[in-house]
C-alpha cells in the first residue's frame, strides 16, 4: 500500500512539473527516469542480488551508447577500402597474441612461464601496433571533417538496444574474469578504473565511433517531430485540442519514447522479479549473505558472481544504448563518473537495495530531484544571497555556480539514507 | 658523447623532473588513503575531494593576501597560505567524521558502508567545491617561475636540449621531503604515533592497552586532511586546479596505495612514484630521444609513443591489476583487503 502511494506521488511530481512548468519538460524528465530507472535495475541486480560493488557503471552505458552508433550509423565504404583489412587483421593479430599467452599460462611452468608471457606481451604489443597503426591513419585520412572513421551498420537504430547489452556483458565478462576475485574494495577500485579506460578509449580512437567528433548522422526509428508537423491527421488532431502544433509535435515525440522506454523497462523489471523469486534468486541472496557457508554448500560463487555481474552490466549497456538513442548523439567527452556512476549508485540505495521496485523508484525520485534541484539551485541561492550587494562579485559568482548546490543536495540525500533508513523506501522483503 | 647527454637532459626534462613532482604529490594523496585505510579500514572516495576542498581554501586565502599586498618574494604567496587551508581542512574532516563516520564505527558496521558513505561525503564536498570557487580551472602560482630556464641552461652547458626546472616542482618535492620526514619522525617516536601503529596493527590489543581509540582517529583524520591540502596545493601550483582532474586523481593515488602495499605508509611512497614514472614513461614520445642515441642520427619514423597520452589512465590501472594477481599484498608487504 505505501509503496503504491510512493509510486502514486512521483505520478503527481510529474503532473506538477508538467502543469506549472511545462509538459514537454515533464515528458524529458520522465524520458530520463525511466532510463535511469533501468540503470538502477541493473545496478541492483549487482549490488541487491549478489553484493557486487561495481564503481564502472559509466563504462558499461558508455558501450551501450557505442553500440548505438555502431548499429545505427551509415557505413563508410571509403574508410573500409582503406583500412577495414588493416583493422581486422590487428584484430586477428591481438586475438593470436592473447591465445599464445593462454597456452604459455597453461603449457609452461615455473619462471620459464613468467618471462615467456613477458616477451609475449611486450613482442605481441608491438606486432600488433605495426600493424593497427597504419590501418587507423588511413581510416582517419578518409574525409576527416565528416567521417574518419568505418561507420555503423545502417541498421535501425532500436536494434542497438539488444546490441547494446551484448557489448556490455562482453566488457562485463572480460572485467569480470580479472577483476571479481577481488575483496570489495579492490573491486571497486578495478572497476572505477576500468570505466575511465573505456571513456578513454571511445574518446581517442576516432575510427571507431569518431571519438569527441560525435557521430552526428544517427537516424531515429521514430517519427520527428518535423514529420509530425508535416502530417495532415496530425496537424488535425492539434487542431482539434486546441494545441499548437510545434509544441505537440514534440510531446508526440516524447510520448512514444516514453511509451518504448516503458515497456523496455516493465520487460526488465518482469524478467528480474522471476529471477528473484526463483530458485537462483534464492541461491544468490544466499551467497550475498553468507558466503562461505554457501560455499561449503556446493554453490561454484565465483561463477555465480560473474554470471551475475555480467547480466547486471548487460542491462546498463540495453539504458545506455536508448539514452544514445533518446539524444540521437553519442558524445563519449559528456561522461562522468559522477553522473553514470556514483548518481545510479544514490538511486539503488535511496529505492532500497535488493528490492527492484524500490531501485526504480529511486531512479525515477533521484533523477526528477537532479533535475529540478538544478532549476531550483539558482533560486535557492538568491534567497541565501538576499542579504548582499546585488553588485558585488561575490554574489554573482555564488548565483552562476548554484546550479552545482545539487551534487551537495545528493550527498546529502545519500547520507541521510544511509544513517536513518539504510534499507531505502522500498526495503527487501 | 655529446648526443648521450643530449638524450638524458632531454629525457629529464620531459620525465624525470615532472615525474618527480608528479610522484611526491601522488605518495602523500597515497599516504592520507593509506593512513585512513590502516586506522578507519575503509577506502575513502572522498579523498579527492579532500584534496580539492583544501587546495580551494588555500587558493581564496591567497587571492586575499594578493589583495592585500603580501607576497612570498620569490616563492608563490600559496605558500603562506597553505597552514590556513590545512586549519580548515582538518576542521571539516573533524566534523564529517563526527557527524557521519563516527555512527558507523560505534554499530562496526561493515566497511563497504564506510565506503558508501564516503561516496556521500565526495558528493557534499564536490559541490561545496564547485558552488565556492566554481568548476573552471584556477591558476594561483606567482612568484619566480622559473630556477632554471630551459635557454639558461642550453648557454650554460652548450647543449642541444635545454632543462627547465620550475619552481613549483622544485618546491613539490623539497615540500613533500619534510613532511614525509616529519611524518615518519611522528609515527616512529611519538606517543600519539605508536599508539596509531598499535591500533592499525590490532584493533584489540591497542585497545586492551589502554589506547583511547577516539584519540587515534581524530589523529589520523588531522594527519590525513592535512596531507591531503598539501598534496592538493602542490598539485595545484605544479599544474593549475579544478575540481574535476582532482577527483580523477583518486584512480592514480588509490593505484599508489595498492601497488605499494595497502596500510605501509612506505609503499605509499614508493607506489606514488611507481604510478608517476610509468605514466610518464610510457605516454612520451621517444622519436627525439632514439634521434640522439642512434649511431648515424637517423630518426626513427613515427613518435615512438608507447601509448597516447589520453590513456595514461591505464597505465595506472594495468600496473594495479599486474600487482594484484602477481603480489597482492603490493611492494611492501602491505595488508590484503
Amino acid at each position: 500500500m505505501k509503496n503504491v502511494a510512493l509510486f502514486a506521488l512521483m505520478g503527481l511530481a510529474f503532473v506538477g512539473a508538467g502543469e506549472f512548468q511545462s509538459w514537454s519538460f515533464s515528458l524529458t524528465i520522465l524520458n530520463l527516469c525511466l532510463i535511469s530507472a533501468i540503470m538502477a535495475l541493473g545496478v541492483n541486480i549487482q549490488w541487491g542480488y549478489a553484493g557486487i560493488f561495481n564503481v564502472g557503471i559509466m563504462g558499461f552505458a558508455a558501450l551501450g551508447g557505442a553500440a548505438a552508433v555502431l548499429v545505427n550509423a551509415a557505413p563508410v565504404p571509403e574508410a573500409w577500402a582503406a583500412g577495414g583489412a588493416g583493422i581486422g587483421a590487428s584484430l586477428v593479430a591481438a586475438l593470436a597474441v592473447i591465445g599464445l599467452i593462454v597456452l604459455i599460462r597453461k603449457k609452461l611452468r615455473g619462471s620459464l612461464r613468467r618471462y615467456a608471457t613477458i616477451a609475449v606481451v611486450i613482442g605481441g604489443y608491438f606486432a600488433v601496433r605495426a600493424v593497427y597503426g597504419p590501418a587507423v591513419n588511413a581510416i582517419e585520412a578518409v574525409d576527416p571533417a565528416k567521417t574518419g572513421y568505418l561507420g555503423g551498420l545502417g541498421l535501425p537504430i532500436t536494434i542497438s538496444w539488444a546490441v547494446g547489452g551484448v557489448f556490455a556483458a562482453g566488457g562485463a565478462w572480460v572485467v569480470g574474469k580479472v577483476a571479481l576475485g577481488l575483496r570489495s574494495d579492490y573491486l571497486a577500485i578495478a572497476t572505477l578504473g576500468i570505466s575511465e579506460i573505456i571513456i578513454a578509449v571511445l574518446k581517442n580512437e576516432d575510427w571507431l565511433t569518431r571519438g569527441v567528433k560525435n557521430v552526428s548522422t544517427l537516424k531515429p526509428d521514430v517519427p520527428t517531430a518535423i514529420e509530425f508537423q508535416g502530417s495532415e491527421w496530425f496537424l488535425g488532431i492539434a487542431q482539434s485540442l486546441e494545441a499548437d502544433p510545434i509544441v505537440a509535435s514534440g510531446i508526440a515525440v516524447k510520448l512514444i519514447y516514453a511509451v518504448l522506454f516503458a515497456i523496455v523497462l516493465g520487460g526488465l523489471l518482469w524478467l528480474s522479479e522471476r529471477a528473484l523469486n526463483s530458485p537462483w534468486g534464492r541461491m544468490m541472496r544466499a551467497i550475498r549473505d553468507n558466503r562461505d557457508s554457501a560455499q561449503a554448500m556446493g554453490k561454484d560463487v565465483t561463477k555465480r558472481h560473474l554470471q551475475t555481474f555480467i547480466i547486471g552490466s548487460a542491462v546498463v549497456g540495453i539504458a545506455g544504448a536508448m539514452l544514445t538513442t533518446l539524444d540521437m548523439q553519442f558524445t563519449p567527452g559528456t561522461y562522468n563518473p559522477l553522473r553514470f556512476t556514483f548518481l545510479i549508485w544514490v538511486m539503488v540505495i535511496v529505492g532500497g537495495s535488493g528490492n527492484n521496485w524500490g531501485s526504480i523508484l529511486g531512479g525515477f525520485l533521484i533523477w526528477f530531484v537532479w533535475i529540478e534541484a538544478e532549476r531550483f539551485g539558482p533560486i535557492v541561492m538568491e534567497l541565501a544571497t538576499s542579504g548582499m550587494d546585488p553588485e558585488s562579485a561575490l554574489k554573482s559568482s555564488l548565483m552562476d555556480s548554484a546550479a552545482h548546490l545539487r551534487l551537495f543536495l545528493m550527498g546529502i540525500i545519500l547520507l541521510l539514507v544511509l544513517r536513518f533508513s539504510p534499507r531505502g523506501l522500498i526495503p527487501e522483503k | 658523447m655529446e648526443d648521450l647527454l643530449n638524450a638524458l637532459v632531454l629525457y629529464s626534462n620531459f620525465v624525470i623532473v615532472p615525474g618527480l613532482a608528479y610522484g611526491s604529490q601522488l605518495a602523500l594523496g597515497a599516504l592520507g588513503v593509506t593512513l585512513i585505510y590502516s586506522i578507519l579500514r575503509f577506502s575513502n572516495f572522498a579523498h579527492g575531494d579532500t584534496m580539492a576542498f583544501g587546495a580551494m581554501l588555500t587558493i581564496l586565502v591567497t587571492w586575499w593576501f594578493q589583495s592585500m599586498g603580501i607576497s612570498a618574494g620569490p616563492l608563490p604567496t600559496a605558500l603562506l597560505a597553505l597552514p590556513f587551508g590545512i586549519i580548515g581542512t582538518v576542521i571539516f574532516a573533524l566534523v564529517t567524521d563526527r557527524m557521519v563516520y563516527r555512527f558507523y564505527r560505534k554499530v562496526k558496521a561493515p566497511n563497504i558502508v564506510m565506503m558508501m558513505a564516503s561516496v556521500g561525503v565526495m558528493f557534499v564536498m564536490n559541490g561545496v567545491v564547485r558552488v565556492v570557487i566554481g568548476p573552471q580551472e584556477q591558476r594561483f602560482a606567482d612568484g619566480e617561475r622559473f630556477i632554471i630556464k630551459a635557454r639558461a641552461f642550453k648557454e650554460m652547458t652548450g647543449l642541444n636540449e635545454g632543462l627547465a626546472i620550475r619552481t613549483t616542482q622544485a618546491i613539490t618535492v623539497v615540500v613533500a621531503v619534510i613532511v614525509v620526514a616529519i611524518l615518519f619522525w611522528f609515527l616512529q617516536k611519538s606517543r600519539t604515533g605508536k599508539a596509531m601503529r598499535a591500533y592499525a596493527d590490532n584493533e584489540d590489543l591497542a585497545l586492551l592497552s589502554g589506547i583511547n581509540p577516539d584519540k587515534v582517529v581524530m589523529a589520523a583524520w588531522i594527519i590525513a586532511a592535512t596531507l591531503a591540502t598539501i598534496a592538493g596545493v602542490l598539485y595545484g601550483l605544479d599544474k593549475s586546479f579544478k575540481p574535476f582532474t582532482y577527483f580523477q586523481l583518486l584512480l592514480p593515488i588509490f593505484a599508489a596505495a595498492i601497488v605499494g602495499g595497502i596500510g605501509n605508509p612506505l609503499g605509499a611512497i614508493a607506489g606514488g612514484f611507481v604510478i608517476a614514472f610509468s605514466e610518464m614513461g610510457f605516454t612520451y614520445a621517444y622519436k627525439k630521444f632514439l634521434f640522439y642515441l642512434m649511431p648515424d642520427g637517423s630518426a626513427p619514423s613515427g613518435l615512438m609513443q608507447l601509448l597516447s597520452t589520453d590513456y595514461k589512465f591505464a597505465v595506472s590501472f594495468m600496473i594495479l591489476v599486474l600487482v594484484l594477481l602477481v603480489r597482492p599484498t603490493g611492494i611492501f608487504r602491505g595488508k590484503v583487503l
